[in-house]
């Protein structure tokens, strides 16, 4: 088992106070990244280190912030803490428990982008989460963390949270700043990308709260270090958000390339009554379903190998179903949720979900036809490759797989007589 | 008006968004209203609009568009039940569906004294400790989570004396 990188509170007790995080080196990384090297160092050496987005698109880190539009000012650096995917619910560890280490790649992510503002974008429902970011930004204030000057330099950052409302969609990049102008979070057309027309309009970097917590570590003991862990394609470790039929749920930060069984039986414990796992979905709601079959089990979750087995590792929001689960139950929950979420922006996805969900519950109540199976997969392949952003294409992957790999499911469903 | 109660808040909230940008502080004024009286109502969208150049329109839309924004009002305490799909699957809908019957109300209702609103939520990322809820009061939003039926009627009860003491 790797050790924790970003998970660290869990062998340190009292990490989310600024005395015993600086006691345990914080600050260090940060300090000499502002005084020793240049922005472009802290850029190679994040992409030497391999680092991808942990927020679900798996996109290297370092590649990202080197598209921002040279010599364009001011530049935005955005923290996403939207975390709203169903079974995802390892930022909030992280801003709970070590919060200070966060902060600290926010302000490394800052100094790399050259951007000397900002923002923390919670999910509206973290407002605990808030209240107390806001407190430990004031201190890193007060001892001169944050604000003008840093570290005697030329260098300013300033770093303020801000509260959404209660909107998955938001956790999408463009939509998220389209909330964060005060505007209805719907996703932007792109290009043109934040990079080069962000948040009002200027070169931005987002990133995921985990992905930003990762960095201190990395500036601190280098891009060789985290290579230690992890694949070659997938370096480091991951938080893996594990749910539903298992006995002990939980966030386990383990290497990529972890296996689903080690995850589910070692660390999570196995299937509660000794029943068998039915289905697997890795990536929160937005997945497409894979059955727990010796292969899947055995299958090492890291970006490719996921994706290689037909579905994706997204961010990492391992679900697990028994056998007592009905995916046509399945279907209709994620159906459910998606109708709720969709902002309304693309015509099939707000219309698909809302047909797919009518479908879904027609069919989890016993009254659909045969056909309505077919309708239902249908209707879920006509909203793919036809929206903006990912939601709409997400939406139908849980209905599409729960079909083809569980159609007994949906089948044993069917009204008498049809 | 809010402007009267809470000018240095309304201030703080201005100076984190760049000058020309005074609408990014739409959300938290919406937070800010809706604290004040548990729900947004149509003055505050014309002081809200006011305070930063847009129209009431513009301010309203978002209230029908993020989920934590009422334009209506409810039980002061708004219990909010997760019931998507990992707390669902250890037993958050049965949760709901029982401590609505034993207040006596349907998921949505709100119970006789006005006190308290219950409703089924989308995902609140707290799937490894369900049935969880949160609850969205004048203070803000807090969470529950590892609830059984009995621990949250006692939570309500709870509510319920401090609202007699008071």
């Amino acid at each position: 088992m790797a050790e924790h990188v970003v998970l660290r509170h869990r062998e340190i007790p009292g990490l989310e106070r600024l005395e015993v995080y600086l006691e345990h080196g914080g600050f260090e990384a940060l300090r000499r990244a502002v005084t020793k090297t240049t922005p472009q160092e802290v850029i190679e050496e994040v992409k030497a280190s391999g680092l991808r987005g942990r927020g679900g698109a798996g996109f290297p880190t370092g590649v990202k912030w080197s598209f921002l539009t040279p010599n364009v000012f001011p530049r935005y650096v955005v923290a996403n803490a939207d975390e709203s995917e169903p079974g995802t619910f390892k930022d909030r560890e992280i801003l709970e428990r070590n919060p200070f280490q966060f902060l600290e790649g926010v302000a490394i992510c800052a100094y790399a982008a050259q951007a000397e503002v900002a923002y923390v974008y919670l999910r509206g429902e973290f407002w605990d989460v808030a209240q107390e970011l806001d407190g430990h930004l004031a201190s890193l204030r007060e001892r001169g963390l944050l604000g003008k000057g840093l570290f005697g330099t030329e260098y300013n950052l300033a770093v303020h949270t801000h509260l959404g409302a209660g909107a998955y969609i938001c956790g999408e990049e463009t939509a998220l700043l389209e909330s964060l102008e005060g505007k209805l979070g719907q996703p932007r057309l792109r290009p043109p990308f934040p990079a080069a027309e962000g948040l009002y309009g200027k070169p931005t970097v987002i990133n995921n709260v985990e992905t930003l917590a990762n960095l201190p570590p990395i500036l601190a003991r280098g891009a060789a270090w985290y290579r230690t862990m992890g694949t070659e394609k997938s370096p480091g470790t991951k938080v893996f958000s594990l749910s539903g039929k298992v006995v002990r749920p939980g966030n386990y930060e383990l290497a990529l390339g972890t296996t689903f069984r080690e995850l589910i039986f070692s660390h999570g414990g196995g299937i509660p009554d000794g029943r068998k796992a039915k289905g697997i979905l890795p990536a929160g709601a937005s997945s497409v379903i894979l059955p727990a079959d010796e292969r899947i089990l055995d299958t090492p979750m890291d970006y490719e190998a996921v994706q290689a087995a037909g579905s994706a590792l997204g961010s990492a929001s391992v679900i697990v179903l028994d056998e007592t689960t009905d995916l046509a139950w399945v279907a209709m929950k994620t159906s459910r949720f998606f109708k709720h979420e969709s902002c309304g922006k693309c015509t099939p996805c707000r219309e698909g979900t809302y047909w797919m969900l009518h479908l879904a519950e027609r069919v989890e109540r016993g009254e659909a036809r045969l056909e309505d199976i077919d309708l239902l997969d249908t209707v879920a392949r006509q909203i793919q490759g036809k929206c903006l952003c990912a939601l709409g294409e997400f939406s139908t992957m849980p209905v599409v797989s729960a079909i083809a790999s569980f159609r007994a499911d949906f089948a044993s469903r069917v009204a008498d007589g049809r | 008006m809010l402007a009267d109660k809470h000018r240095e808040t309304i201030e703080a909230i201005l100076a984190k968004y760049p000058p020309a940008q005074r609408r990014s502080a739409v959300m938290p004024l919406l937070h800010l209203a809706q604290q004040e009286r548990g729900h947004v109502a149509p003055e505050d969208l014309e002081e809200i609009a006011a305070l930063l150049g847009i129209s009431p329109t513009q301010v309203g839309s978002l209230v029908g568009f993020y989920s934590l924004y009422y334009d209506r009002p409810g039980g002061k305490y708004r219990l909010q039940i997760c019931t998507d799909l990992p707390c669902a699957l250890r037993g958050a809908q049965a949760f709901a569906q029982a401590l609505c019957d034993r207040l006596g109300i349907e998921i949505g209702g709100t119970t006789a004294d006005g006190l308290i609103s219950v409703e089924a939520v989308m995902c609140l990322a707290a799937c490894d400790r369900a049935p969880v809820f949160q609850v969205q009061d004048p203070s803000g939003l807090h969470y529950h989570e590892d609830q059984t039926v009995d621990s949250a009627l006692q939570f309500v009860e709870a509510l319920r004396k401090g609202i007699g003491r008071g």
